[in-house]
């Protein structure tokens, strides 16, 4: 029987008091926020309790809130058995965030909490394989902090684009070509 | 043997080297086999039945060790990019380069915050034909090609292969001024 919400975060309450910081449950897609010193615990009790049965792990990402200054990591959760749906969001410190892995519970979070320290620096504890995945292994930063650095360049190859020619026209470069000249 | 037969018994034929040689260059392209994104979809379009590129004597290979031709086909990443430039190294003179799509030109859709693309191929291998498009259509990936085959007649037994390339830009008309990003 598919349950809705309000229901799992009242199973959640009951067995881990004050472990859930928030929720918002009006949204599309109806969300808990969750005290990282939680996460394992409540991980495997979605997964194992017969009536919660969250067997699919669809999504984790990571979201970086300048202006918040926090990382918030986001577990888009299924159960196919009883068709119904949970968010979970846990909230790090945007400097060293440090997470525990889920990847022993939902297999699916090898590769996305890989992609997740590749683009946001998020270190995820205890992960059996905690490289790059995308990006270069001797890449300079995690691209999607919003205040990464743009390298000049990469092994010689340059990495920021170059001026566009409208600009290049409005400095007073001659071009020859088009609307510009 | 109409030819032979039109010049008599004398069973010659008069012509000059670099043209029997840049025929023969020409008329037996083999690419090597390099899709990397969608332009690949095209690519293998214009291998197939419909447009049929063994007309004009293309046959794909798999090493760059058997190739004549790289057909830089999709967006070219900065960890690719290093394997591109190899496998170029490791082809065999005399060896050209087609750059097919936008990415590959210049980076295209990711010019301006593609932090893992690189603005254009030519930064890392020498290119001799510019195929634009996002992605192009097989008739101007089969125009590019002979366009290069244009490129290899001009060319002489003389010349340095590594120098001397005026890359063609597919579609713009001769005398226009091509201005690099």
């Amino acid at each position: 029987m598919s349950l809705k919400a309000a229901d799992i975060q009242a199973r959640l309450e009951a067995k881990f008091p004050g472990k859930i910081v928030a929720a918002k449950l009006d949204a599309i897609d109806p969300f808990l926020v969750v005290d990282q010193s939680a996460l394992l615990d409540m991980g495997r009790t979605l997964r194992d309790e017969p009536e919660l049965a969250f067997d699919t792990l669809h999504c984790l990402s990571a979201v970086d809130y300048l202006k918040e200054d926090r990382i918030e990591i986001v577990y888009h959760l299924s159960s196919l058995k009883h068709r119904h749906w949970i968010v979970l969001k846990v909230f790090l410190p945007r400097v060293d965030p440090k997470i525990p892995s889920v990847e022993k519970i939902w297999p699916t979070a090898n590769w996305h909490e890989r992609e997740a320290y590749d683009l946001f620096g998020v270190t995820f504890v205890a992960h059996s394989d905690p490289r790059r995945i995308f990006l270069p292994e001797d890449w300079a930063g995690h691209p999607l902090r919003k205040d990464w650095v743009w390298p000049e360049e990469w092994h010689g190859i340059a990495v920021k684009p170059g001026k566009q020619f409208a600009q290049r026209a409005s400095e007073g470069e001659s071009l020859g070509i088009g609307p510009f000249d | 043997m109409d030819l032979i037969k039109a010049v008599g018994n004398q069973q010659f034929i008069l012509t000059r080297v670099d043209a029997v040689v840049n025929w023969a260059r020409q008329s037996a392209l083999w690419p090597m086999v390099f899709g990397l994104a969608c332009c690949a979809i095209e690519m293998m379009a214009t291998g197939a039945s419909r447009f049929d590129w063994d007309r004009l004597g293309l046959i794909p290979r798999a090493t760059p060790r058997q190739s004549d031709l790289m057909i830089v086909a999709g967006t070219v990443t900065h960890k690719m990019a290093i394997r591109v430039k190899r496998l170029y190294e490791q082809m065999s003179e005399p060896k050209y380069v087609i750059s097919m799509g936008s990415c590959a030109n210049n980076g295209g859709p990711y010019w301006q915050h593609g932090y893992h693309v690189v603005k254009g191929v030519d930064q890392v291998i020498p290119v001799d034909v510019y195929v634009p498009g996002c992605p192009p259509r097989p008739e101007a990936l089969l125009y590019g090609i002979m366009a290069l085959q244009d490129v290899i007649r001009e060319r002489s037994l003389l010349d340095d292969p590594r120098e001397d390339r005026t890359p063609r830009h597919v579609g713009v008309p001769s005398g226009t001024k091509v201005v690099s990003a």
